[in-house]
């Protein structure tokens, strides 16, 4: 068996160093009855071949989005990751290293920890940012967490045009406090009402940035109203990239922001993993949930990074923890600050530019189908647009003929006849020019 | 250059190691420093080639982000000579015995990367038509499949995206059921060598947490258990194997007994690479037990992440398991996204489907050792743990008698007027190429050495692991104790000021003369 090096002379020595005659000695606390006699009835060991021919058959049955049309987005994109970035990731240093808790032999780690947190700070407008939280939706729900630390405020309004995954996290991630949820509906095309919703007892306002639906809005007022009555503002952005070419969050006095840091390094996996963005402003330091790394020398007084504030965390505090979180997305985050590192300042803002201009493109083109109409004003590198069919329908016709159309709304809401002919088309750099004119046309044959 | 924190802003002037001929770069052979990006690169430059796009109006509604960011960025070459330096001031499992107890550092089989990057399972979205993703929500059953016969529970959740998530999850479900019976309850009982995630959980499912102590033999006291439990227990949180690296031998009689008041039994699966195929879950009583997919299954542990925590459920709490779920149909499988009438799902831990990218992985491991290759897991590292055991217990201080599972737990004891702490002992395990065990966890014995050697090992490494105890015991126990204090002395940093990044917090780069400003 390739993966245990022990040989059965080796086994028989070592039972006889420890001092037993069989190995089912060593087990011997476990009751009788419930140590197993026989194998469990799963298939006996495989070799490479065998193990790499049933995950061809797994993978046969997908589409894969670089092999259509593809323009599906919704929280997670498809862009192009350098390959630098692979190649550094599959470092055996980087892949096969533990949590960095011995720092002296850990600084490889830390050190891009520390330019994680740097770059995702930077990014947002914020003052600091953790070393990572499992992914988006969960950060948006350790927001509302944290919001009610610093706030000791109970009620957490909610926009309609939060991603509804991320909605559903919250609820549940706050399901056993006594805070009070206020959630707006969707509104995809409307400007939405918020401040009505805010009050005195509010602890923060989540909104996402740009929105579930593609809409790029202005949070500034809303953000001086909170300030005022001392609640926060967290602001969620699902499509990192939007922030090479849009204002940042914290520009805006957003108090908190939580994102989805895939679109940066990480492939598409199917949902995960990814790696969740969480950055905050300088005085709530001590209310961030996750990990932490921060600079410090060692004993010759030479610069180096350790895991910092611990005292907020469940190994050390316990019960009293500010999160449970324990591991966090780790590599993911070391393939976000690569891929970071290899765009920088000018290439973030090209690769933002292109997102734009193709959706742009596209929304332009979408204009000659009848039976569509663009629901947005604004947008980045994704829009809704109204069908004159049921989306999802609609969808399923495209799928038929090679083309990934979008998210038709009603996957998210089942219920809401309204959004039911509603598609979510989104545009990164890899949908080229070639893939619009395909979506065009069979969007005509199939609405006409 | 000093910063805010008075501490040197770069990595120039810094060697002031003992050694005859200074260095000007502060390198030394292999052992190169290297700069922050910021330090390195700037704003204008990029390792990547993007295509000009012709002028056109923008949708931005006046949004445009006009202030420069200030992200650095580097070539390829600069890149990849950076992150490849940076690289080699890490340990891996790839360099050596990596004996952290409860964490299960295991090889990681490249077969598994390679299998995460087809094309036809990486590249897919977790939102594209459910028609166009049979093939991954088929791999998703499977793995369920293998999951639930491994620990004999009928039922799993897949999407806890890492073990304190699948403890989140199995508590949520627990308070669920609790509460279907109109029945919430405010209690939940956890032995004093818990895992911190533990009671971190049950905080987060609004319990209270009462410590459960343990016996002079390193397990769950099962009298001080029975009189904590009452009406108002809603769980007893109990790893198996425990912390101490010990099976609980009145793991039935603690099921029955939380069972007898009306409360459920969680286990954390930490541990489960001790017992896989050889033991299930689902014999001894249990109800909801995490599985670490990064420790048992192998999936890399990434410098901290990602991690995978499927959830095995029993029928009692199988109906509150979170959303989605996936359902093999005759002809296709369903992807379950919302709740269905009169479920009683307790809703959704995140969005989209899971750790995916860990599932595959998991997979290939378990297909690639099979029924058969999961019990020699189980069995050599408990072999090899017992082994390191005998060969240690008689210059160091096991805390408890008897055979161990996985890991072999040690105190502080032979060191006793050695001037030595347990600290120091680990960090010249470092000098000798080593990283450390787990030091001062579990809390139940004095300056806790939590050794798991794993089944990757072979006989002559840890052999040579043996050995390499053995003499450093010997040095301490003969009074060499600056070898230890000053510990490690050939890392590529000395050790390092842990109190001082606490006190005055540094999290981020800035550029010089911007230190004021970002300081609390």
């Amino acid at each position: 068996m390739r993966y245990l090096p022990l040989s059965t002379e080796d086994r028989a020595q070592m039972l006889d160093t420890i001092g037993v005659k069989s190995i089912n000695d060593l087990f011997v606390d476990v009751p009788k009855h419930a140590l197993l006699d026989d194998l469990v009835d799963l298939p006996l060991h495989m070799t490479e071949m065998e193990v790499e021919r049933n995950f061809a058959v797994f993978a046969a049955r997908n589409v894969p989005a670089n092999s259509v049309p593809f323009f599906v987005g919704a929280g997670a994109y498809h862009h192009h990751v350098p390959s630098a970035v692979d190649y550094q990731i599959q470092r055996g240093e980087f892949l096969t290293a533990y949590t960095p808790y011995q720092p002296e032999i850990s600084q490889g780690t830390l050190q891009t920890l520390y330019e994680f947190q740097t770059q995702v700070a930077q990014l947002t407008g914020m003052d600091v940012a953790n070393a990572s939280m499992y992914d988006g939706s969960t950060a948006c729900g350790e927001a509302a967490l944290m919001a009610r630390r610093v706030t000791k405020k109970k009620k957490i309004v909610i926009s309609g045009n939060l991603h509804p995954q991320y909605i559903e996290v919250v609820k549940n991630a706050i399901k056993h406090t006594d805070d009070e949820i206020i959630l707006n509906d969707p509104v995809v095309n409307k400007k939405e009402d918020i401040l009505s919703k805010v009050d005195e007892e509010t602890s923060c306002v989540i909104v996402q940035y740009p929105d579930f639906f593609g809409n790029i809005n202005d949070y500034s007022d809303l953000a001086a109203t909170l300030h005022e009555q001392k609640s926060l503002l967290v602001v969620v952005t699902t499509e990192v990239v939007s922030l090479g070419a849009i204002k940042s969050p914290g520009e805006m006095g957003a108090d908190i922001v939580v994102g989805e840091g895939q679109s940066i390094g990480n492939g598409l996996n199917f949902g995960g993993p990814y790696v969740g963005l969480f950055a905050t402003r300088q005085q709530y330091v001590r209310q961030l949930p996750g990990r932490l790394c921060g600079e410090t020398v060692d004993a010759d007084g030479k610069r180096g990074y350790v895991l910092t504030l611990s005292t907020r965390e469940q190994h050390i505090r316990r019960e009293k923890a500010t999160s449970n979180i324990c591991t966090n997305a780790g590599l993911c985050t070391l393939a976000f600050t690569i891929h970071m590192t290899l765009l920088g300042e000018k290439g973030l803002r090209q690769l933002a530019k292109i997102n734009h201009a193709g959706a742009v493109k596209l929304a332009g083109m979408l204009k000659s189908v009848d039976g569509l109409e663009i629901l947005n004003n604004t947008f980045f590198n994704e829009f809704t647009v109204r069908l004159n069919k049921n989306a999802a329908d609609v969808v399923e016709a495209l799928v038929e003929q090679d083309v990934i159309a979008g998210l038709p709304v009603s996957r998210m809401y089942p219920d809401n006849p309204e959004l039911a002919n509603d598609l979510i088309i989104a545009v990164t750099e890899t949908v080229s020019e070639d893939d619009m004119y395909v979506l065009v046309s069979e969007l005509k044959e199939v609405l006409k | 250059m000093m910063n805010n924190q008075g501490r040197p802003t770069g990595v120039e002037n810094t060697d002031t190691s003992n050694q005859k001929y200074e260095s000007f770069t502060g390198s030394r052979g292999l052992s190169q420093v290297e700069g922050l990006i910021y330090e390195i690169g700037d704003t204008n430059r990029t390792g990547v080639d993007l295509p000009e796009v012709d002028d056109f109006e923008n949708c931005l509604g006046g949004m445009e982000r006009d202030q420069e960011i200030g992200l650095a960025g580097l070539t390829e070459p600069e890149a990849m000579r950076h992150y490849t330096r940076l690289s080699r001031k890490n340990y891996a499992i790839d360099l050596g015995l990596y004996p952290l107890g409860s964490c299960t550092m295991k090889h990681n089989p490249r077969l598994n990367e390679k299998m995460a990057r087809l094309p036809g399972l990486g590249n897919i979205h977790p939102l594209q038509p459910v028609s166009t993703v049979q093939g991954a929500l088929d791999l998703i059953d499977t793995l369920a499949h293998w999951l639930k016969t491994l620990t004999g529970m009928p039922a799993v959740a897949m999407s806890p995206k890492a073990g304190a998530h699948g403890e989140l999850c199995g508590l949520m479900a627990i308070r669920a059921a609790l509460e279907a019976k109109g029945d919430a309850r405010s209690i939940v009982l956890a032995p004093e060598s818990a895992h911190g995630t533990n009671p971190a959980t049950a905080a987060l499912c609004g319990y209270k947490v009462k410590p459960i102590p343990a016996t002079k033999d390193g397990r769950v006291d099962l009298e001080a258990m029975k009189e904590a439990l009452g009406p108002d227990v809603a769980a007893i949180m109990v790893t198996n194997p425990n912390t101490c690296g010990l099976f609980e031998r009145e793991i039935i009689e603690i099921a029955e007994a939380v069972h007898a008041v009306g409360g459920y039994f969680y286990c954390d699966g930490a541990n489960f690479n001790a017992i896989v195929g050889k033991v299930r879950p689902g014999d001894l009583g249990v109800d909801a037990m995490h599985i670490n997919l990064h420790k048992t299954f192998s999936t890399p542990h990434g410098g901290g992440g990602p991690g995978a925590g499927p959830v095995v459920l029993s029928e009692a709490l199988a109906p509150f398991a979170p959303l989605p779920y996936v359902i093999a149909g005759e002809e296709s499988f369903e992807l379950v996204e919302h709740e269905v009438k009169g479920g009683q799902s307790f809703g959704r831990m995140t969005a989209f489907h899971g750790q995916m990218g860990m599932f595959i992985r998991a997979l290939a491991y378990m297909m690639s050792h099979g029924a058969d290759g999961l019990a020699k897991v189980a069995e050599d590292s408990v072999l090899n743990a017992n082994y390191v055991l005998a060969s240690l217990k008689d210059v160091m201080s096991a805390s408890y008698k008897g055979p161990c599972m996985h890991e072999a737990l040690f105190d502080d004891r032979f060191l006793k007027d050695t001037g030595v702490s347990t600290l120091d002992f680990a960090k010249a395990m470092i000098d000798e190429g080593y990283h450390p065990m787990t030091m001062y966890f579990p809390l139940v014995v004095h300056g806790a050495m939590l050794i798991e050697p794993t089944e990757s090992e072979s006989k002559q490494s840890v052999d040579q692991f043996i050995g390499m105890m053995r003499h450093l015991v010997e040095k301490a126990k003969a009074g060499e104790k600056e070898r230890f204090t000053g510990a490690p002395h050939n890392a590529p940093l000395k050790r390092l000021d842990e109190t001082a990044a606490a006190r005055k917090p540094v999290l981020r780069w800035t550029p010089p003369g911007a230190d004021e400003e970002a300081a609390e």
